[in-house]
C-alpha cells in the first residue's frame, strides 16, 4: 500500500502535472507541522482572529423539550466567518507562506470555505480565486458576495451539476495550468495524501476542546458526538481526539435529500460504492459502469458524491457511525433551534441537529451528547425561505 | 513483437490520434477509426468517457458528456473494439480514469482488453506512486500502461521512464488537454532525459492542432498525439465528421512522416 492510506483507502491518485505539487506540500507539512514557531504562529491565529476556543453550550431547554439525554453544542457558528473551515484554512495559508506561495485557489460549495480562504488571503496578503459551481452561486449568492467583498474572484462553475464536485473538477484543473506559485487550498478532509491528514490536523483542534471544555464542565468524556458529513472535515475534527475513546459513540450524519431510497440524495456511505476519484480511494455514489452519480441536497456544503477516506475506514471498522437525515428533517432542525435556543444553525449542522433530535428522547437523563453547529445559518436563511415557499425581497 | 513495437519499429514516427468512444454515437467511432487508419494513422487512443475527467480541457469534456449521454458504456466499446480488430491491426489503447476501471474490476478490464485486442491503457489519475493499482492486473493481459511525463515531472522523469510499457506519452504543456498557439516547453530536453532511461518509444501529446506543431513534434521525439482537433470535428460534424478526420488526419500524418525523412 502507498502512502496516506486509511485501511485501505487514500492514497495519491492524481495526474502526473500536480504529482511534484503535492509531493512538494507532503514535505513542506512534514517539515512544519511540529515546527514549534508554526504551532505558535497558528495558536495565536486561532486566538486572536478566529475566536477560538469556541464556546461549548449547555443548551438547556432544548435537552428539557426533547426529554432525553443532555445535549451540548459545540459551536463552531461563532468562529470568524462563521463557520469551522477557518480551523484549516488559517493552518494551509500558513503553510502556503512559508512555501513561498503568493496565490491560492480553492473550491467551495456552501461558500464557507470560500469566504474563509478569501478572509485568510486577505490577511496575508495572498491572491485568491475561487471556484464554485454555478447552481452553489445561485443558491449562496450572499457568500459570492462577501467573497468578492474579501478581494477575491469567484469563478462560477458550470460543468456537470454545477456544485462541488464539479467546484473540486475545475480547481484541479486550473492548478495544473498554474501549479508552480499557486497553492490549492482544499476545504474538506478529502483529495490525494497529504490533503486529508492536513485538513484533519487543523479540524482536530474541535474535538480536543470539546474534550477539556467537557472535563471542566462534567467532569467526564460525553457519551455521544454528533457531526454533519459531506467530505467529513467538521466531523473528524469533532471525532479525532475521540477515536480512541472506545466509549463514545461516533455519529456522522449525511445529507439524504429526498430521502435515502430516493435519486436525490447525497448519503455516500448510505448509497456510495468503493471507487477512485478526486485523488482518493473511498466510497463514491456512482452507476456500476463508475460514472460518478449527480448528488442532491438542500445543503450544498453537503451536495457531494464521495466521502473522505478516513470516514469511509471509520465506517469499514465500524468505530463511527453514518446515518442520514432529509432535507425536510434539516430545514425543520433549522427552525427548531432557531426557535428554542436562538441560534439559526447552518443547514449542513441542521443535519447534525436533526439526528441528534432522534436520539437524544431514546437516551437516559444521565447521557450527554454533544452536536457540532459546524456554522452559522445566516448564508441559509433566504434559501429555506424558499424552501418554505415565502417569497424574500432583499 | 506487439502492435504498439511493430508500429514504431516500422514507421519510425508515428501520428497517433484519440477520439471519444461514443461520440456522438458507437457506430460514428467505428467509422471514424476505419477513416483514421486509411489516413496512415499510427496508434487510435480511444477515450473511455468518464462523467468528470479532471485532466480534460472544454472540448474532451463536452465529448464525453455527448457519449454518456448517447449511452455508451465500458462493455459496448469492448465490443465495438472486438467489432474493430476483424477489420483493422492498427494499435489501440484505451484513455480512461481509474474510477471507470476500477468499477469495472481491474482484473475483468484486463482480461477484457486482451480477448477484444486492446494493446495498451493511458490512466490520467493513476501516477507512478500507484501504478501497483492496474499493473498486477494489466501485465498479466499484455496490456501497456503508458505512463506520462508532464513539464512539472522533472527528478520524476527517469524513474517513470524506466518503467514504461508501449510508449512514453509527454505532456506538452501544463494545464488540461486543449488546442494551444504554442508550445513554450523544452520538449527535446524531456525527450533526452526520457532515453537515458529507456528505449520505449516517446510520443508528445497536449496542445498539438496544426501540421506544423505536429512536424516539430515529431522531429524531436517518436510521434505526436493530437486529441482535442479532432473531438472538435466530431463535434462540428457529428456523424458526417469521418470524411473531415481522414482530410485532417492525412494532412497530420503526412507532416509526421515529413519528421522522420531528415
Amino acid at each position: 500500500m502507498t502512502k496516506g492510506r486509511y485501511g485501505i483507502h487514500g492514497g495519491q491518485y492524481m495526474p502526473e502535472t500536480l504529482m511534484n505539487a503535492v509531493l512538494e506540500l507532503e514535505a513542506a507539512y512534514e517539515k512544519y507541522k511540529n515546527d514549534p514557531e508554526f504551532k505558535a504562529e497558528l495558536a495565536r491565529l486561532y486566538r486572536e482572529y478566529a475566536n477560538r476556543p469556541s464556546l461549548l453550550y449547555y443548551a438547556e431547554k432544548m435537552t428539557q423539550d426533547l426529554g432525553g439525554a443532555k445535549i451540548y453544542l459545540k459551536r463552531e457558528d461563532l468562529n470568524h466567518t462563521g463557520a469551522h473551515k477557518i480551523n484549516n484554512v488559517l493552518g494551509q495559508i500558513l503553510l502556503a507562506q512559508k512555501m513561498g506561495k503568493k496565490r491560492v485557489i480553492a473550491e467551495t460549495g456552501a461558500g464557507q470555505h470560500g469566504v474563509a480562504t478569501a478572509t485568510a488571503a486577505a490577511l496575508m496578503n495572498m491572491e485568491c480565486v475561487v471556484y464554485m459551481g454555478k447552481e452553489d452561486c445561485e443558491r449562496q449568492k450572499l457568500n459570492v458576495f462577501r467573497m468578492e467583498l474579501l478581494g477575491a474572484k469567484v469563478v462560477p462553475v458550470a460543468s456537470g451539476t454545477g456544485t462541488l464536485k464539479d467546484a473540486v473538477n475545475e480547481a484541479l484543473r486550473v492548478w495544473t495550468e498554474r501549479v508552480e506559485d499557486t497553492y490549492y487550498v482544499l476545504g474538506s478532509v478529502m483529495g490525494p495524501h497529504p490533503y486529508p491528514e492536513i485538513v484533519r490536523d487543523f479540524q482536530k483542534i474541535i474535538g480536543e476542546e470539546i474534550r477539556a471544555q467537557m472535563l471542566e464542565k462534567e467532569g467526564r468524556l460525553p457519551d455521544v458526538l454528533i457531526a454533519c458529513v459531506g467530505g467529513g472535515s467538521n466531523a473528524i475534527g469533532m471525532f479525532y481526539d475521540f477515536i480512541k475513546k472506545e466509549n463514545v459513540r461516533l455519529i456522522g450524519v449525511e445529507a439524504a435529500g429526498l430521502g435515502v431510497d430516493n435519486p436525490k440524495n447525497a448519503a455516500t456511505i448510505a448509497n456510495g460504492t468503493l471507487g477512485i476519484f478526486h485523488g482518493m480511494k473511498s466510497y463514491f455514489l456512482q452507476d456500476k459502469y463508475g460514472q460518478i452519480a449527480p448528488v442532491y441536497s438542500i445543503s450544498a456544503g453537503l451536495d457531494y458524491p464521495g466521502i473522505g477516506p478516513e470516514h469511509a475506514y471509520l465506517h469499514d471498522i465500524g468505530r463511527a457511525e453514518y446515518v442520514a437525515a432529509t432535507d425536510r428533517e434539516a430545514v425543520d432542525a433549522f427552525s427548531y433551534l432557531s426557535k428554542m435556543e436562538g441560534i439559526i444553525p447552518a443547514i449542513e449542522s441542521a443535519h447534525a441537529l436533526a439526528y441528534a433530535m432522534k436520539l437524544a428522547p431514546t437516551l437516559p437523563k444521565d447521557k450527554i451528547i454533544v452536536v457540532n453547529i459546524s456554522g452559522r445559518g445566516d448564508k441559509d436563511v433566504a434559501a429555506i425561505a424558499r424552501y418554505m415557499g415565502v417569497d424574500l425581497y432583499e | 513483437m506487439n502492435r504498439i513495437a511493430k508500429a514504431f519499429a516500422e514507421k519510425k514516427k508515428l501520428f497517433i490520434g484519440f477520439i471519444t468512444a461514443g461520440d456522438p454515437d458507437l457506430a460514428t467511432t467505428k467509422e471514424l477509426v476505419l477513416a483514421m487508419v486509411k489516413a496512415g494513422v499510427g496508434i487510435v487512443e480511444f477515450g473511455i468517457p468518464f462523467s468528470d475527467p479532471v485532466a480534460e480541457g472544454e472540448v474532451i469534456q463536452r465529448a464525453d458528456l455527448r457519449a454518456l449521454a448517447a449511452g455508451t458504456t465500458t462493455d459496448k466499446i469492448f465490443d465495438l473494439v472486438a467489432e474493430l480488430r476483424r477489420e483493422t491491426q492498427v494499435p489501440l489503447v484505451f484513455l480512461t480514469y481509474a474510477n471507470p476501471i476500477y468499477a469495472y474490476g481491474a482484473e475483468r478490464f484486463f482480461t477484457r482488453c486482451e480477448e477484444t485486442g486492446v494493446d495498451g491503457v493511458i490512466v490520467p489519475d493513476i501516477p507512478y506512486e500507484e501504478r501497483e493499482e492496474m499493473r498486477p492486473y494489466s501485465e498479466p493481459h499484455q496490456v501497456a500502461l503508458v505512463p506520462l511525463i508532464a513539464p512539472t515531472s522533472k527528478d520524476r522523469i527517469q524513474k517513470i521512464a524506466k518503467i514504461a510499457q508501449g510508449y512514453v506519452y509527454i505532456v506538452s504543456s501544463l494545464g488540461v488537454t486543449g488546442v494551444r498557439n504554442q508550445i513554450t516547453t523544452d520538449i527535446g530536453a524531456i525527450v533526452e532525459e526520457v532515453r537515458k532511461a529507456t528505449s520505449t518509444p516517446v510520443a508528445v501529446g497536449f496542445g498539438i492542432a496544426t501540421p506544423e506543431q505536429a512536424n516539430a513534434m515529431a522531429k524531436v521525439s517518436d510521434g505526436a498525439i493530437v486529441g482535442s482537433a479532432i473531438v472538435k470535428l466530431v463535434e462540428k460534424y457529428g456523424k458526417d465528421a469521418p470524411h473531415y478526420v481522414y482530410d485532417y488526419v492525412k494532412s497530420m500524418v503526412e507532416a509526421v512522416e515529413r519528421a522522420a525523412q531528415k
